[in-house]
């Protein structure tokens, strides 16, 4: 299935503001740099994101930028990366460290759950965890095992981590600059399909959350596409998919919104029942397998607040509970199009009783 | 194995330890034989519900712990190491707070004391030794101004992955991390020998590239002069170094423990030879550097001070059940300021 990028409405049109074109990757890139450069206490390192530039190039040229102890190379082996975060983190510095792929944070899962979100609150806020955790997620490139996992509920589900997953360029460059000053630990997952799509990106706004669309908070959802027959909630590569399928459901008449959900922990539940209250429908997509998924997690906070207007229960278009298989498989596994518009047909036909 | 030698360089002009010094050894050695005993009493009292005693372990705890520079140095304890907090000056009600079952991690202020939270997860802080290690490195603060970052682990805890992760960073990184090991012969049940390969802990270091020394653990001198090595090696940047102190756990493994299905009493003799309280002060008594008088008064002082502490963690009270929603995030997340309203209007009736 070919890949066109659908920018939100409003991104790209500003004409005042300088909009640069850039891929996801070159966002990212230039975010850490300039993160880097504000915050001396700032360090950034993994396996291979020095000299390299990490296997998907996102540290690309920031050792040389700024230098051998702001950006370097550890030994290979993830508890080691996310337990030396703590210390780091003790003594004052904000580390950005980087898992190489997703279905390698579990080595560092007992430092991640155990030490990372309970540092806080075990020294009754002494020592915050200020770390922000970058995590080549998801699948979509048809990688080999382990190296295509969606971790997001494990991860949202511990009390004490934040976690957010950007959509496009310009939230890539936005949220990461705004998740890597904050105090607490946030689990920054990246869709890395999406990496070398390009898009618009607004450098001049103070902070994901100033523009109408996304109401206005940086922990908030964001309308990317409006519509009034039902809602496509998704996250990460999937929401590029939902406005494809927005695109082809609107020649049948159809008219979806799609929301990028964008942080899933915290939340945005507020925008969850502002877009459903108006569609009164909701199709909630995401790679992760479905038992126990995130989706499950959205759906009741649709129903909890939209139960009266509801017109059908909340249905999901998920990745299936198996492991995650191999290339020839992924598209089978991954919500594809045709699955996401039985989804809406599910909803759009429920009848009552 | 021992490679002293490797040490020695850095240590040359270090001054042996004054009369003042021994005594003050000595006392802190009384103080928390003391507490130990008394806290296993209280649990048993029913005043705290649980506890990890020390007992047999005065001499690598407290000597270790004094050789710890407050100002500067870091050191991230286990579950065990009530001895180095009263060493370091660890508020003890704060630190007892945790086997109150008050607060997981203990009252104090770990920033101000310089001693991590109490840590359940055997090997779970070695790591953040090295990364705060490392961040002394990258400080840019002037030589002498960096701390060293002290780790405590047992040699049960010896056998975890990031034991060998940390030894491996830390050594690539020449961070200036001790790793301090108690091989108090047990991890619960297990003996070393069932649980150490190689033959010791200290032996590993060899394949790091680190240099180590086995201490006997049981004499505070040695333990001290050890740790003070250890310390400037690592201030002079030469990386870090692994100390393990042989001694004994002469008790339970924690109050819930029963020693007896694992060994017996005649064993316990055995294995836990000198004690090293008595040990020290028949060797102050010999080299005149303390009398009776000496040894009744921090008697006196030991009994005073567990009083004193007692009573701190009796009137503690709970925490307040706001605080279990509060401190979790520096910025809370809606969700949980939500759950933080209902509980309060649902179980505070405000
Ligand atoms: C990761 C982990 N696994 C298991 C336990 C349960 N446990 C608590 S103490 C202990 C033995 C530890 O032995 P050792 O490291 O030698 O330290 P000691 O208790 O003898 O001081 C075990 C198995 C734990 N706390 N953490």
């Amino acid at each position: 299935m070919s890949e066109t990028i659908t920018e939100a409405p409003g991104t790209a049109t500003d004409t005042a503001a300088p909009v640069l074109q850039m891929s996801m990757q070159q966002a990212l890139n230039r975010a850490l740099d300039e993160i880097l450069a504000d915050d001396p206490k700032t360090v950034i390192f993994g396996e291979d994101c020095g000299r390299l530039g990490g296997v998907f190039r996102i540290t690309d040229g920031l050792q040389a930028k700024h230098g051998e102890e702001r950006v370097f190379d550890t030994p290979l082996a993830e508890s080691g990366i996310l337990g030396m975060s703590v210390g780091l983190a003790m003594a004052g510095f904000h580390p950005i460290p980087e898992v190489q792929f997703d279905g390698f944070a579990y080595p560092a899962i007992n430092q991640i759950i155990c030490q990372i979100a309970r540092m806080n609150y075990r020294s009754r806020g002494t020592l915050p965890m200020p770390i922000t955790l970058r995590v080549p997620s998801f699948g979509g490139i048809r990688a080999p095992e382990h190296h295509g996992e969606s971790l997001e509920a494990l991860f949202a589900h511990v009390p004490g981590l934040k976690v957010v997953s950007p959509s496009n360029p310009h939230d890539a460059y936005h949220l990461l600059k705004y998740a890597a000053t904050r105090p607490d630990p946030v689990i920054f997952m990246e869709p890395k399909s999406r990496y070398w799509q390009k898009g618009p990106v607004d450098v001049t706004s103070a902070t994901p959350g100033t523009e109408a669309s996304d109401g206005g908070s940086p922990t908030g959802a964001r309308v990317v596409r409006e519509g009034r027959h039902l809602t496509l909630v998704a996250w990460g590569a999937m929401v590029a998919r939902c406005l494809q399928v927005a695109e082809l459901a609107a020649e049948d008449g159809i008219d979806v919104e799609v929301l990028d959900l964008r942080w899933l922990k915290p939340i945005d539940a507020e925008a969850l029942a502002t877009s459903v209250g108006k569609t009164r429908r909701a199709v909630v997509v995401h790679e992760a397998p479905l038992t126990s998924g995130l989706g499950a997690e959205v759906a009741q906070l649709i129903t909890q607040r939209c139960f009266d207007t509801l017109k059908a229960p909340v249905e999901r278009v998920t990745g299936f509970d198996v492991p995650y298989p191999s290339g020839d498989l992924e598209d089978e596994y991954i919500p594809n199009i045709d699955r996401i518009l039985f989804g809406i047909q599910r909803v759009l036909e429920y009848r009552r009783g | 194995m021992t490679t002293k030698h490797l040490l020695a360089a850095v240590d040359e002009d270090a001054a042996p330890l004054t009369h003042e010094q021994l005594r003050e050894l000595y006392a802190l050695m009384a103080s928390v034989r003391h507490l130990d005993t008394a806290a296993v009493a209280w649990q048993r009292q029913g005043i705290i519900p649980g506890y990890a005693p020390q007992l047999g372990q005065e001499a690598a705890q407290v000597g270790s712990g004094y050789a710890v520079d407050r100002t500067m140095d870091f050191v991230f304890p286990t579950y065990r190491e009530m001895g180095v907090a009263r060493a370091m000056g660890v508020d003890m009600v704060g630190y007892m707070s945790t086997h109150k079952a008050t607060w997981h991690g203990g009252m104090y202020n770990p920033l101000e004391s310089r001693f991590a939270p109490i840590q359940a997860v055997v090997a779970g802080s070695v790591l953040h030794a090295v990364g705060w290690a490392h961040g002394q490195t990258l400080s840019g603060k002037p030589d002498g101004e960096r701390g060293v970052a002290m780790t405590y682990f047992g040699d049960g805890a010896s056998s975890q992955g990031d034991v060998h992760e940390a030894m491996n960073f830390a050594a690539v990184m020449k961070a200036p991390v001790v790793f301090f090991i108690q091989n108090n012969g047990w991890a619960i049940s297990v003996p070393t020998e069932r649980q150490v390969a190689g033959g010791s802990v200290a032996a590993r270091a060899a394949g790091y590239g680190i240099p180590s020394l086995q201490v006997d653990g049981n004499d505070v001198v040695a333990v001290f002069e050890a740790t003070r090595s250890a310390f400037a090696h690592c201030r002079a940047g030469h990386g870090p170094v692994v100390i393990e102190a042989m001694t004994y756990r002469r008790g339970p493994h924690s109050t819930a423990d029963d020693p007896g299905r694992y060994r017996t009493l005649d064993e316990e003799r055995l294995g836990a030879g000198e004690d090293p309280l008595e040990r020290f002060r028949q060797r102050l008594l010999a080299d005149g550097v303390a009398d009776a008088a000496f040894f009744a008064e921090a008697q006196r002082r030991a009994e005073e001070e567990e009083e004193a502490i007692r009573s701190g963690i009796e009137a503690l009270g709970p925490r307040p059940g706001a605080e279990m929603f509060s401190l979790v995030f520096q910025e809370p997340t809606p969700t949980l300021q939500s759950q933080a309203t209902a509980w309060r209007k649902e179980s505070e009736h405000v």
